[in-house]
Formats: structure tokens, C-alpha cells, sequence
């Protein structure tokens, strides 16, 4: 089996708001120093569920990721959790692209790395949050694509995984190849040990541009993109947190349910 | 040749849910409505579906000027592809310059497909429209970094522009039944050969009370909340509040909750009148599915933790100190 997975470094999600700052010029987020960024969440769901599709049926896992601004730690992390080959697509070309052109970058590079029997990418990222990538590249190739997926298998050469809509999941079905974005309940990602970060700090990506994709420069990055971000602004602040005090911890909780009530909120 | 530069068309992909239009096309029909008034357009939806032509008549009073529906057996039950070939040819068809779908479990698994089919330029889970009145552009804001920033975006000059809206951010207009019309059927062939994906099993999960996309209010419970068995606490405080409960990945992933009703990134999100965080971090994948909540209460043990720079109202303590002397002064409060 030939698994690709694609993956998004993105600033630190978790960078506190009160250290959130935008750069109105070029409309992106400041990270404050210090803060490293991070494989976006669900993306490292989609190499764990990869993973384990891997563990079971055997094969190679190859992770891709598009970015001009890589810290090889983080990028590396999915081969630290065990895949095989990493992809990384960088160049000029690729800057300020958008859902749609990003999803033309990775069909591109999908169907030059080829014989692909599933791809699995985050079902959003962590920054932008658009969820479009995913099916994007499904259209591109002209595969079957199951969105939000957890729990997944393959049975009879098919995958099945299992989505949520409302109260109701669902086992869709479809044959190979096919995509599947992750979703956040696909379980708990593999912690990397020690020794395979190590072996990962030793491996070097192959890193490819758009002339390497055989794709056109007016298809990828600000030149393929649809849309364009205007402004990027943080919202003024609602206040402070009111803290509701007590002698004791239980006269903390009765406070807060006056409190609630004096606000008529319950 | 139609010029489709000059339609100025508002179209709502409709959605129904036993035999109604479901809650947010009502949102997509109002906010529609000042787009199309903005355009000096006309509102339209298009409903996919079996025998639904009686159901679907329920937009007129809703806001809408047509109503399209493409009935088909074949269009029973949600599959991707076909309604993507459907609505791709009914655009073909109606040539709108918008096109908005809900931010729904359907909405989002749609609205990317027809983008790319399209060409159109598409923002996800909008929580504001308007159309920029030089250029006619879709101007779409929408929040990003788990709702810590917010990003005005221009969906561009291919047409349809598309959005998806986020449920509950809208206003829907006040119902007027004094408007109707015919429910116009499209001719658009629904081609089962173009599914690439099958459902095989459906469960549904028992829902205990009021659904948690309805409740006005939403208790959230965290991995602290240490077992299944404690979890019946926020069940009993929730069912005492006339509320719902929610969770965390990191709950979920401990099975002290099923993950139909897990909140955040890619999963549920929930903008209810109180959102009480019970051993909740704050975790930027879960405020995702939070953030538009009136108002936030939280009781954690870690002053520093995140959620309390998001909250309006915070304890400080072990929620086994805390909650059950505040269940019990909301019983009390609630029944006097």
C-alpha cells in the first residue's frame, strides 16, 4: 500500500491572545519569539491514521508538505512518528497562494509521485481553518473523497471510514484510490521516541518547485489563487476575565451561579 | 449566450431535515436577501431531493423570490459527487453571481467540490457578507486561528463567487406568509453513475434531551473531568439547566464521551447563550467550536490556563469542589 499524506506547518495555535499580533502590511500573524510552529492538528491525526493503516496492511507512508519557511524539526516530525519519505515543495512560485491554488500544487505533486493508493490530509487546518484542500485535490485527480473521518479501514481493497453528521455517523465506502480527510476524533497521534526523532533529523527531504511539478507558475500560489485576503485584524478585546472568588472553593461555584443569574443568563 | 457577468443572482443551496428546511437556510435566506438588495438582484434556493416540492415551498415566506428544486429519487439522501454534478449543471443553468451554502456537515463537504468544479473562489464558514459596493465582489468575514483573528476576505471576480455561512450568524427574516409562489422544477438530470463513495451503515446516536446545536446552554467537560462516571455530573447540571452537554478531543479520546458530540475543529460547533467550560484548557481546535458563544463561563484548577483569557466569567478550583455547590444554588435559584 502507498499512502500520501499531506501536511501544513502552521504558527503555534496556541499562542496566548493577549501575544497575538498581525502584521497589517502583509496581513499574516507575528508569531512572538520564541514560539515554534507546529504541524497543524488534524494533519497529524491524518499521518497517524496513515500510520495505522500502514501498521496494518503494510507499505510506505510518503508525507508532503508545501512551505517556504520550513523549521525542519517541525516538518520532520511526521517521519519521526514513522513515515517513510518527506516532500517538500518550496519556492517562490508557491507564495501567498490560497485553498485552491495550494490544492493545485499538492495534485501536482500527488500525481508525480503517483501510484498512490490513498491520500490522507487533515480535514482543516489549525490557521485558516477552510477545510478546502482536501476535496480540492480529490476533484483535481478525479478520486473518490470522504470528508471528517475518524475511524478508518481498509476492507477488500476499499476504504470505509466513519463520519459524523449531526447525531448520525455514518461508514462510507469507496474504492482505490481514494482521499480522506482526518477529523479530530480519529484518536490519539504516536508520541516519537527519542531515537526515531534522531534518525529523522538525519533524513533529508526531497524538496521539489513547481518546475519539478511540471505546473505553471500562473496556477499555484497568489497567481492560482481565487481569493485574496483583504485584512487580517484581531477583534477588539470583550474585557478581562471576572473572577469569581469565595472563601471556599464550593461559595466560588454558588457565586458563579448568582452571578449567572443576576445576568439572567440561566 | 447568457451573460452570466450580469445575473446578479443570489442562489441558496437549500437543505432539509424531516420534511423542513433546516434552521440555517432560513440565516442564508436573510442574509441573501440584503445581498441580492445590495446587487439589485433576485434571491433564489435550489433544494435537491425526493418528493420535496410541498417542503420546499416553505422558502417564499422565508425570503426568497424563486424556489428551484431538482427532485429525484436518486437525490434522496446526500452523496457528494451527485449533488455536486447536480448543482454544477443547475448553475450552469441559473448562472448566479453568489452562491452560499450552510456551514453545515453537508455544506462544508459540498461547497470545496463545486469550488474547484466552478472555479470559483470560496470562504468557509462566514460569519459576515456584503458586496463591495465598487466592485460587486463578495466580501466574506470569517474567523481563523481558532477565533483569535478575523480575516476579510474577497472571494474574486469569478462567478459564482461562493460562501459558506456559519449557522447561527445570521438573522433569518421574520417569517411572512403572505409570500408564495410555484416551486419552479429543474430539468437537470441526476446521474447515479458519477458517486464514487457509498454509504454502508448509518447509526444515530441517542440524544438524550435537547440536541446541543439548539440548546441555550452548553456545558463542556474536558479530559479533567477523570471518567465516564463523573461525566454523568455535567449530564445531571445540563438536564437541571434545560441544556447540553459537550466535550473536548481530549474527553472524547478518553471515552468518557461519545465523539457525535465532541466540539471544535471539524466537529461541532455550537454558539449557545452560556457556554460553562468544566476542566477545559482552552485549547485554540476547541474554542473553534465555542468562540461565538454569548457568553463564557469557565471553572478550571490552573488560573494560567487559556480558556480563562476567553471566558467572561472563571473559578479557580477542582471542579469537584466547585460544581456541585454551584448545581445545587442553580436548582435552588431555578425552583425559587
Amino acid at each position: 500500500m502507498k499512502f500520501l499524506v499531506f501536511v501544513k506547518q502552521i504558527p503555534d495555535p496556541e499562542i496566548p491572545p493577549a501575544r497575538f499580533r498581525i502584521d497589517p502590511q502583509t496581513n499574516t500573524v507575528v508569531p512572538p519569539v520564541g514560539s515554534s510552529p507546529v504541524v497543524s492538528l488534524l494533519d497529524e491525526l491524518a499521518v497517524e491514521a496513515a500510520l495505522r493503516l500502514k501498521d496494518e496492511h503494510g507499505g510506505e507512508v510518503t508525507v508532503v508538505t508545501l512551505c517556504n519557511n520550513p523549521a525542519m524539526n517541525v516538518i520532520k516530525k511526521p517521519l519521526a512518528m514513522g513515515a517513510d519519505e518527506l516532500v517538500l515543495l518550496q519556492g517562490q512560485a508557491f507564495e501567498g497562494g490560497d485553498a485552491f491554488s495550494t490544492a493545485q500544487a499538492l495534485a501536482a505533486a500527488a500525481a508525480k509521485i503517483g501510484d498512490y493508493d490513498l491520500i490522507v490530509c487533515g480535514t482543516q487546518a489549525g490557521d485558516w481553518d477552510n477545510g478546502q484542500v482536501g476535496p480540492c485535490i480529490a476533484e483535481a485527480l478525479d478520486i473518490p473523497c470522504i470528508t471528517s473521518v475518524g475511524h478508518m479501514e481498509i476492507v477488500d481493497g476499499k476504504i470505509r471510514g466513519e463520519r459524523t453528521i449531526g447525531d448520525t455517523t455514518e461508514t462510507v465506502e469507496a474504492p482505490l484510490p481514494a482521499l480522506v480527510t482526518a477529523g479530530n476524533n480519529v484518536g490519539k497521534a504516536r508520541y516519537p521516541k527519542l531515537r526515531d526523532i534522531m534518525a529523522a533529523g538525519r533524513k533529508q527531504p526531497q524538496v521539489w518547485n513547481a518546475q519539478d511539478l511540471g505546473i505553471d507558475h500562473s496556477r499555484v500560489g497568489a497567481a492560482g489563487a481565487l481569493t485574496k485576503v483583504r485584512r487580517l485584524y484581531v477583534e477588539e478585546s470583550v474585557g478581562e476575565c471576572e473572577m469569581i472568588e469565595g472563601e471556599t472553593p464550593a461559595e466560588a461555584g454558588e457565586k458563579l451561579a448568582l452571578k449567572l443569574r443576576e445576568m439572567r443568563i440561566i | 449566450m447568457e451573460n452570466t457577468k450580469n445575473t446578479k443572482r443570489i442562489l441558496v443551496v437549500g437543505e432539509l431535515a424531516d420534511g423542513n428546511v433546516v434552521g440555517i437556510i432560513g440565516e442564508l435566506l436573510g442574509v441573501g436577501r440584503r445581498l441580492a438588495d445590495a446587487l439589485g438582484g433576485e434571491l433564489s434556493t435550489v433544494f435537491l431531493g425526493s418528493s420535496i416540492i410541498e417542503t420546499a415551498k416553505q422558502a417564499f415566506a422565508q425570503g426568497a423570490d424563486s424556489v428551484y428544486a431538482v427532485d429525484d429519487t436518486v437525490l434522496e439522501d446526500y452523496q457528494p459527487e451527485l449533488y455536486a454534478s447536480v448543482i454544477e449543471k443547475v448553475c450552469k443553468d441559473l448562472a448566479p453571481s453568489v452562491l452560499l451554502l450552510g456551514a453545515t456537515p453537508i455544506g462544508r463537504d459540498l461547497a470545496p467540490r463545486l469550488s474547484w468544479r466552478l472555479k470559483s473562489g470560496l470562504a468557509s464558514d462566514c460569519v459576515e457578507l456584503s458586496i463591495d459596493p465598487e466592485t460587486s465582489a463578495l466580501i466574506a468575514t470569517r474567523p481563523v486561528y481558532g477565533g483569535k483573528a478575523l480575516a476579510e476576505v474577497d472571494c474574486g471576480t469569478t462567478l459564482p463567487a461562493m460562501a459558506t455561512v456559519r449557522p447561527k450568524s445570521q438573522a433569518a427574516l421574520p417569517p411572512d406568509p403572505a409570500r408564495t409562489g410555484d416551486v419552479v422544477l429543474l430539468n437537470v438530470y441526476a446521474d447515479p453513475a458519477v458517486a464514487k463513495t457509498r454509504v454502508v451503515s448509518k447509526t444515530t446516536a441517542e440524544v438524550k434531551g435537547i440536541r446541543l446545536e439548539d440548546a441555550r446552554i452548553v456545558v463542556g467537560g474536558g479530559r479533567g473531568m477523570g471518567s465516564a462516571e463523573n461525566w454523568k455530573v455535567l449530564e445531571a447540571l445540563a438536564e437541571d439547566l434545560g441544556g447540553a452537554v459537550g466535550a473536548t478531543r481530549g474527553a472524547c479520546d478518553e471515552g468518557y464521551c461519545d465523539t457525535v458530540f465532541q466540539l471544535g475543529i471539524s466537529s461541532k460547533r455550537v454558539a449557545p447563550e452560556l457556554y460553562l467550560a468544566v476542566g477545559i484548557s482552552g485549547a485554540s481546535q476547541h474554542m473553534t467550536g465555542v468562540s461565538f458563544s454569548k457568553h463564557i463561563a469557565c471553572i478550571n484548577r490552573d488560573a494560567s490556563a487559556p480558556i480563562f483569557s476567553e471566558a467572561e466569567f472563571g473559578v479557580v478550583g477542582n471542579w469537584e469542589d466547585v460544581l456541585p455547590a454551584f448545581h445545587r444554588k442553580v436548582k435552588e435559584l431555578l425552583s425559587g
